[in-house]
């Protein structure tokens, strides 16, 4: 239990920002109205999917350094765990989408970037798949991962930044500037990005031990 | 001391012409209480989706062993 505390705190920061989240003023906004309280579940699928990338990539580099197995079935249980938060990071953008912009998909610069960017990831574990041979398969997807994570990042935060875009952040304005996120809301915002966050990063590691777990028994076998 | 009158002026200002665009919000729902209603299913299923997560923790845990 006393390892425990941070997967508490985790759980406790997103029912805190859930129960605030509905209660708790927000600015009166043209178009978005009650909506604008999205921002605290929508945007932190994204949060929670860029930190387990993060740790992917770091854990392939360390693969690459020390060649240990564990660091490899690391960088590939943050993927999948990432991946579950980016399909739902993409299901609420259309949902939201849908109603305040009109479609489901707009040819929004930073909703095909991620769009792309998914389909990158996809890309990782199907070539995972593809390799039989385990050394093999995990030197080649490191290099895979290092090589897609920076693109990750310029497909969804540098492109959407450099057009024009629907998503706040883009076309000059800036990312949570005060146009579209007052400091009322800003504590609560951050407070579920963390809380979304360590919920990911315990999942991930549940997906990991079992991993482990499963590499014991076929090495018994 | 004007800088700062004039700045709270614009401020006070600024907040009215909001208020007068009257930009429609889910008064009714906050005044009729049944957002709570919304709050506390929302709670539950989050909560039990944590308790659940806690539960699967424990068994690799013992798995483990």
């Amino acid at each position: 239990m006393k390892k425990s505390w941070w997967k508490i705190l985790g759980l406790v920061m997103v029912a805190a920002s859930i129960v605030v989240g509905l209660l708790g003023p927000v600015p009166a906004l043209f178009l978005l109205h009650e909506t604008i309280r999205n921002v605290y579940f929508h945007v932190p699928m994204w949060s929670a999917m860029f930190a387990l990338y993060f740790i992917s990539v770091v854990y392939s580099i360390r693969y690459l350094n020390s060649g240990r197995v564990n660091d490899d079935l690391i960088a590939v249980e943050a993927v999948n765990t990432g991946i579950v938060f980016c399909i739902i990071g993409l299901l609420t953008g259309m949902q939201w989408a849908n109603i305040t912009w009109g479609m489901a998909w707009p040819n929004d610069a930073k909703t095909n970037g991620s769009a792309i960017a998914t389909l990158m990831y996809l890309a990782y574990l199907v070539l995972r798949n593809a390799l039989e041979e385990e050394q093999k398969r995990a030197k080649i997807s490191a290099i895979y991962n290092i090589f897609a994570f920076p693109i990750m990042i310029v497909l969804m935060y540098i492109m959407p930044k450099m057009t024009d875009s629907l998503h706040p952040g883009s076309g000059g304005n800036g990312t949570f500037g005060d146009l579209d996120m007052n400091n009322q809301m800003r504590p609560v915002f951050y407070m579920a990005i963390i809380g979304w966050i360590l919920i990911g990063v315990w999942i991930c590691t549940l997906r990991y031990r079992v991993r482990l777990l499963e590499n014991k028994r076929n090495l018994i076998d | 001391m004007k800088k700062i009158i004039a700045i709270l002026l614009l401020f006070i200002t600024s907040n009215y012409t909001f208020a007068q665009n009257q930009i429609e919000m889910a008064a009714d729902l906050r005044s009729s209480g049944k957002i709570y209603v919304v709050v506390l299913v929302l709670l539950t299923i989050f909560i039990v989706l944590g308790v659940f997560l806690f539960m699967l923790d424990r068994r690799i845990k013992k798995l483990e062993k």
